[in-house]
């Protein structure tokens, strides 16, 4: 697809700007903007075969094999049959063929899925169900609530007072809560009058289709007069409809221009770094056969020149050759022929069949399936399983990766007394399992039926009328900016702007302080059944410096009251001093949460007296109509009347983990896998799940936090926090300063470092937009890979791709991206290898992702268990599969100082048609499949068994030498040995036995054997179909021997078969059995005594691991898995808000509320309406 | 035993340069001594060294059908026996450069006692395998047991002072199924090799086959080897149960042997000296 997308591309001038008008498709034609299909298949019907042969044959062995073929059609050349080769190749082809049309197929099914569905398009004034594709840039289409959006659009009017819309940003950002667009006024004018949207022929100009998700400028020229175009007016493609019935929308960008497609970035094939490695020893394999083949041929050319040439008595030289060098010339490529068997064709086909096979065991694998949801897992690419072995850097997202994105209120403490613990009958606090009794809600009828709380003594409490335990749920259910909808008369949906605020409305809710309605003036709360309306006074809306918010109401009563709730750290300080032994019980309490990893809030309150109130109220009007300093007069006013609160107690939150998040963590810490957390959540919330997952913990020497603002600031934190882990990284002295002076600015590969300690680092996404600029780039890299933990926060999807492509391109690691949003694509497509979690954000993760499936927690399997298992598996085989070949192939090499250089084959062949696909395929296979050096269950126990792939142990250039050189030995074995046994010897009975069909018979046998033993000495995990498959390879090598030797072969082909009878003749021959065996031993001696002497004086840690292990099971069963780990962080945090300005604002302003406030009919845009602009999204 | 005859001292020198066109055979003679006498059965070979039958081209140069009788083979050879296929446009049988080299030398064997020569009896069949001779060889069929006729049409190989049919008179070693003929058709592996030529077999059980003492060797020299610097030899050999003479599989055998012996001592000692430090080292949990 990239190539032919990049040739439409290119064919375009290059966008500067864009210009449409609403409802006049003809302009907009002109300039042949993409509509909205999106294409993400590769071929289509007429140009899979070219355009797949093509990309097949880019792969250097498929060339290869159609050069050999080429040459073996040349007849001064051939020295072994043309079908010898066709066969494999045509084999090959096919089945790759076929497995890319199944997937091209897969792919078209989905673009064709999602640009069929419907939507209703604005036609000459009718609305008319349209599929998506057929969606063109300036288009006026309607969503209505819960759609997707279409395509970029710009609102025009929706159902809402101001035409608000409210969209979900999940696919697009990660983001669950709610976002606030609103129309011009202009615009939104237009309601659903479709007449009016008919005549709307507003004209847009804007910038040309970019990947800023946040960033939009356009003017909408509209009779005559320009309007500013922005962000906030934007709808994007990949948002969702809510809390809206109805909008119209101006479309903008269409199909691969909308800023969710160019956001997803390239597609690119991902390849192993074995496949990398696999490529660079190919061509080795070439330069090495190139090289044994200029030997020969020169040594034919000599050969003909000092024998051959004499020798012509008995055999001339062939037609047209008149001179040795000519020969010598002709046999080189006779060589390249027979000795191609070095680059086995059989071995790609046997890496995707091994890597087929490993992910069927993935697919399979009963422990990856999550039952709740009924997923199992999936390997979606089944070309990247053994770089699952070699991970070493973790980039993961965090809200509905860690998280399950769901908040549920957890713990609370209300005046001194601490509530949700579970206790028996003696007192011992007891574990909440799925069969603890909840507490029964029934006496409410407006009960959330979802929530769900174990500590019986609350309920008891509410029920009690305790004074404190009613005012701590009333201030909940009053002190929020949460949106009430209620459909049906009982079913409330709370629409909250942070998920946190939601969860403490729906506690209240459950406890019987269910809040029910608003409008700007009003609360209406029913309280015990009993429905109360509160006057809303003011809204002390929250922001981050403040990072509290309170609300002063009026109680039906006539009490005023002022409700705070905000984190411990700030409202401590406002407390009244009567409080002191109340807010040490809390401290306590509060520890406690947060060392569960909770999110804690404080809350007070505070009685008002009503003189006061109407100053401060008259104050505050004057404050926020005041022209200069509004926002400090503002803060001001507050700060004064939020002080001497009375200490109500304080709640926890649990932003609920998936389950075994820190367990997986920490195993995968201890395989030593860094993890980088990237969320597009605010800083404080992102450390603080970076402790209740156990990423950061106390026991860390230090957690940096890089929030600079400028380059400069920037730089200073990450030298500073540089210097602190590793002083001496800025000498000049430090080996890795030094290694990039020498080296070249561009290609740099920065190597590990160790720090001095255990260090973590938090980056906001700003400062990490400055840290991504070309110079900072090396000291993020650096500064960062020093941590053992690193948590970017407030970070654009584009920006976690980036980030991903940073330690791709500085560090020599393997990475795995792992998310669940639309947000997450771009990252996972950029890794190594992506991992979908198929959780609530949709399925664009899992579609574009390598591996998927349901929870965090099978991460640690996949990685520890199938990783590690496909890794060893694919080094052995690569191991195994160039030393057979060697073996094999080398054999001819020697034969040819004794043939005088004529490329005469030393093995039938037949044989050499087999090797490779039959004789020795299946055992191989076999061991590559159903290797395994510990179990499953060991695998996890010890981590750090994992640590050798992710430094490339098992298969590297120096262990391909090794089997290079074993090969070669090997092969000297294999040749010299019948060589000896055969020369100048007799048959017991005298007849012949030196003969060359003898000798090759012999000779094959001994080789067989002896790789058959040799992977027999690899396998360490013997199963039925192991010892079924070399056996019957070796059985099946006597069988088809004997069968193509007997007489009624050679009968039937004559031309075919001429060894007949040498099997007979040969085989029972004592002193041949012994060639053979003496062969195996001399083959396989070295081996076990290199391995034993290995084992025993230079043994690896995995070695170590693999004694302990075999040790240990001789003893009875490990112990069961670990207790669940305790939390005794210290650290506390009061975060239960949004990360942006709460509705306060809105709220007060009335703009959102259905019947429509006084003062926001108008339409016009007063100062305050501009604040909201500000504030809202 | 060397006949070849480069040193001039040799009494085949003379022949050294025969060709295979010459008409007049020439003959040598070559008196040796056995110093003991050969009990069992004795095999004559002939070796040649420096021949390369192992040659890509010299190897598939033959037509397996056309041995095998197949009587459109035998007018019509395979390509693979270039330029060996057709004489003066006759198709050659056997054709291919293997058949066209076949050695040819005659040897013959006297026991000298007492200034008495006496041939010693050599029997010509029973030397190639069963397999070629009955399934592999075959000659042509046709009507009647004709050799002459059933060759008719072919012509016989370049250097062959007789055609093929004329190999042997006996009917069941002529032709295709000649012993000498197919022991030559079985390629060697090496270029040094030698090949079975006769055997003599032992008439009683009382006396050596071959017992030791003064022999003649009686060569009709036709086989030119000196422009390829190749050798000609006579090797007299009996055989064991492990076939025929080859040191070195014994010698192999006895230094793996002591390898592995020496390898094993080392590794118990490595074993035992270091072994225990590694299973007691401490591994984290």
């Amino acid at each position: 697809m990239s190539l032919f997308g990049l040739k439409f591309g290119k064919k375009k001038l290059k966008e500067e700007e864009r210009q449409l008008q609403a409802n006049n498709r003809d302009f907009n034609l002109q300039f042949e903007y993409a509509n909205n299909t999106i294409k993400t298949s590769k071929y289509n019907f007429f140009t899979f075969l070219p355009l797949n042969l093509f990309e097949q044959f880019q792969r250097i062995a498929n060339a290869y094999f159609l050069f050999l073929l080429i040459l073996q059609l040349i007849p001064q050349i051939s020295s072994l049959a043309w079908f010898t080769t066709v066969v494999p190749l045509v084999l090959v082809l096919a089945v790759s063929g076929v497995k890319d049309a199944i997937d091209d197929f897969n792919r078209h099914k989905s673009d064709k899925h999602v640009n069929n569905r419907p939507v209703q398009v604005l036609i000459n004034g009718m609305l008319k169900d349209e599929k998506w594709m057929n969606v063109q840039v300036g288009d006026i289409i309607k969503l209505e609530n819960n759609n997707f959006v279409t395509a970029d659009l710009l609102l025009l009017s929706s159902s809402e007072p101001h035409s608000l819309t409210y969209i979900e940003t999940a696919e697009l950002d990660g983001e669950t809560n709610l976002k606030v667009k609103q129309a011009l006024t202009v615009t939104a004018e237009l309601g659903e009058d479709l007449q009016k949207l008919t005549e709307f022929n507003g004209e847009v100009r804007c910038e040309a289709p970019n990947n800023k998700l946040d960033k939009f400028t356009g003017t909408l020229t509209l009779r005559g007069e320009k309007y500013a175009l922005d962000n906030e007016k934007m709808l994007l493609r990949g948002c969702t409809i809510r809390n809206t019935e109805w909008c119209f929308g101006l479309v903008i960008y269409a199909g691969p221009d909308t800023k969710l497609m160019q956001n997803s970035g390239k597609t690119t094939f991902k390849r192993t770094s074995i496949d990398r490695l696999m490529n660079v020893l190919v061509l080795v394999i070439f330069a090495f056969l190139g090289l044994m083949c200029l030997i020969l041929a020169i040594g034919n050319g000599i050969w003909e020149y000092n024998k051959g040439y004499y020798f012509q008595v008995y055999l001339p030289w062939a037609e047209g050759v008149d001179s040795a060098s000519y020969s010598g010339f002709l046999m080189f490529w006779s060589y390249v022929i027979i000795l191609n068997t070095v680059v086995p064709i059989s071995l790609y086909v046997s890496v995707e069949i091994i890597r087929l096979g490993n992910s069927f065991y993935i697919n399979w694998d009963s422990k990856m399936y999550y039952p709740l949801s009924d997923t199992p897992a999936q390997a979606r690419t089944t070309t990247l399983n053994e770089e699952l072995g070699q991970i070493k850097y973790i980039f993961s997202d965090k809200t509905g990766t860690l998280t399950q994105n769901i908040m549920c209120f957890n713990k609370c403490s209300i005046n001194g007394k601490s509530y949700g613990d579970v206790h028996d009958m003696s007192g011992q606090r007891i574990e909440i399992t799925e069969n603890t009794e909840k507490v029964d809600f029934s006496y409410n009828q407006l009960a959330d039926p979802k929530f769900a709380f174990y500590d019986h003594s609350l309920v008891e409490a509410v029920k009690l009328s305790d004074v404190p335990t009613h005012r701590f749920f009333r201030l909940l259910s009053l002190c929020h900016t949460v949106m009430p909808e209620e459909k049906k008369e009982g079913s409330l949906v709370y629409q909250a702007q942070s998920p946190d605020e939601g969860a403490l409305v729906t506690a209240a809710r459950n406890f019987g302080f269910v809040f029910r309605a608003r409008t700007p003036e009003t609360i209406t709360v029913v309280e015990m059944g009993e429905t109360k309306i509160y006057k809303l006074l003011a809204i002390l809306d929250f922001n981050n410096v403040r990072k509290r918010m309170s609300v002063i109401v009026q109680s039906p009563e006539g009490d005023l009251t002022l409700y705070c709730k905000g984190a411990d750290t700030i409202l401590y300080e406002l407390l009244h001093s009567s409080c002191d032994s109340l807010k040490e019980e809390t401290t306590e309490h509060l520890n406690e949460f947060a060392g569960e990893g909770l999110r804690t809030l404080v809350v007070a309150y505070k009685n008002l007296d009503k003189d006061y109130f109407q100053d401060w109220s008259k104050r505050h009007h004057e404050a926020s109509t005041a022209l200069e300093g509004r926002e400090d007069k503002l803060s001001e006013l507050y700060e004064e009347i939020e002080k001497d609160l009375m200490l109500l107690g304080a709640t926890a939150i649990e932003d609920k983990l998936q389950d075994g998040v820190p367990q997986t963590i920490e195993t995968l810490a201890k395989a030593n896998i860094k993890i980088w957390v990237l969320t597009g959540d605010k800083q404080e919330t992102a450390m603080n799940i970076g402790y209740s997952c156990n990423l950061l913990n106390d026991d860390m020497d230090d957690v940096f936090i890089i929030e600079g603002s400028t380059s400069g600031d920037v730089l200073n934190e990450l030298r500073n926090a540089r210097k602190k882990m590793k002083p001496d990284s800025f000498l000049d002295s430090d080996e890795i300063n030094i290694q990039f002076e020498k080296s070249s600015k561009n290609s740099k590969v920065v190597p590990d470092e160790q720090a001095n300690g255990v260090y973590g680092l938090v980056i906001t996404g700003h400062s990490l937009a400055y840290a991504l600029e070309g110079n900072l780039e090396l000291e993020l890299v650096r500064t960062a890979c020093l941590c053992k933990v690193v948590i970017c926060c407030r970070v654009t999807p584009l920006q976690k791709a980036q980030v991903v492509e940073l330690v791709k391109k500085y560090k020599k690691a393997v990475t795995l991206a792992i998310g669940d949003g639309a947000n997450d694509v771009s990252m996972i497509k950029t890794a190594h290898i992506g991992v979908g979690i198929s959780g609530q954000e949709g399925m664009q993760a899992v579609l574009s992702s390598d591996f998927s499936f349901a929870q965090f927690r099978y991460l640690q399997r996949l990685l520890l268990v199938h990783g590690r298992w496909s890794y060893i598996r694919m080094c052995k085989f690569l191991k195994y599969f160039f030393y057979k070949n060697f073996a094999f192939t080398l054999v001819h090499f020697w034969y040819g100082f004794f043939s005088g250089f004529s490329a005469q084959t030393v093995y039938d062949e037949w044989f050499i048609t087999l090797y490779n696909l039959v004789y020795t395929s299946l055992p191989v296979l076999g061991m590559s499949l159903f290797d395994q050096d510990v179990d499953d269950r060991w695998s996890m126990l010890f981590p750090q068994l994992y640590v050798p792939g992710q430094q490339n142990l098992y298969f590297n250039k120096v262990v391909f030498v090794k089997c290079m050189l074993q090969g070669i030995y090997s092969s000297l074995i294999l040749f010299f040995i019948p060589f000896g046994a055969m020369y100048n010897t007799m048959r017991s009975d005298g007849k012949a036995i030196a003969d060359y069909q003898s000798f090759a018979l012999m000779a094959q046998t001994c080789l067989l054997i002896v790789v058959s033993v040799q992977i027999g000495l690899d396998t360490s995990y013997w199963t039925v179909v192991n010892q079924f498959f070399i056996w019957g390879s070796l059985s099946v090598y006597f069988a088809i021997t004997f069968t193509m030797y007997s007489d009624g072969m050679y009968l039937i082909f004559t031309a075919s078969f001429p060894f007949i009878g040498t099997a007979r003749n040969t085989l029972g021959q004592p002193n041949v059995w012994l060639a053979i065996f003496l062969s195996i031993t001399l083959c396989v001696l070295p081996v076990v005594g290199f391995r034993f002497l290995k084992a025993q004086l230079r043994p690896t840690p995995s070695d170590k691991v693999l004694l302990k292990i075999k040790e240990a099971k001789k003893r009875p069963p490990p112990p069961s898995p670990k207790r669940r780990l305790r939390r005794t962080s210290t650290r506390r945090s009061g975060y239960a808000f949004s990360h942006q300005h709460g509705f306060g604002a809105l709220i007060m302003s009335g703009r959102n509320m259905r019947p429509k406030s006084p003062f926001a009919t108008t339409g016009t845009f007063s100062p305050n309406s501009d604040k909201y602009k500000h504030k809202g999204l | 035993i060397d006949y070849t005859g480069t040193e001039p001292s040799s009494p085949c020198n003379k022949c050294l340069n025969v060709s295979w066109d010459s008409t007049a055979p020439c003959n040598c003679t070559i008196n040796f001594t056995l110093e003991h006498s050969f009990e069992s059965n004795v095999f004559m070979y002939y070796g040649l060294s420096n021949f390369y039958q192992n040659h890509r081209r010299y190897v598939k140069s033959r037509d397996d059908s056309q041995l095998n009788g197949d009587n459109s083979s035998l007018l019509n050879p395979s390509k693979e026996c270039e330029p060996y296929r057709t004489n003066e446009d006759k198709p050659i049988a056997p054709c291919g450069a293997i058949a066209n080299s076949m050695f040819n030398d005659t040897l013959e064997l006297f026991r000298i006692e007492n200034n008495t020569r006496t041939r010693i009896t050599l029997v010509k069949k029973g030397i190639a395998w069963w397999t070629d001779k009955n399934v592999k060889f075959r000659n042509p069929t046709g009507d009647g047991n004709n050799l002459t006729a059933l060759f008719q049409g072919t012509t016989k190989p370049v250097n062959w002072p007789k055609p093929v049919y004329l190999l042997d008179s006996e009917p069941d070693n002529n032709g295709f199924i000649n012993e000498d003929f197919i022991v030559w058709m079985r390629t060697a592996a090496l270029p040094t090799f030698r090949k079975l030529y006769r055997l003599i077999e032992r008439k009683d059980n009382l006396q050596p086959t071959l017992q030791a003492g003064k022999y003649s060797l009686d060569i009709t020299y036709n086989y030119p080897v000196h422009s390829f610097d190749g050798r000609k030899r006579m090797i007299l050999s009996t055989i064991s149960w492990m076939g025929g003479k080859n040191p070195f599989l014994g010698i192999a055998y006895i230094t793996v042997g002591s390898i592995c012996f020496f390898l094993g001592v080392v590794l118990l000692i490595i074993h035992h000296k270091y072994g225990n430090r590694n299973t007691s080292a401490d591994i984290p949990n």
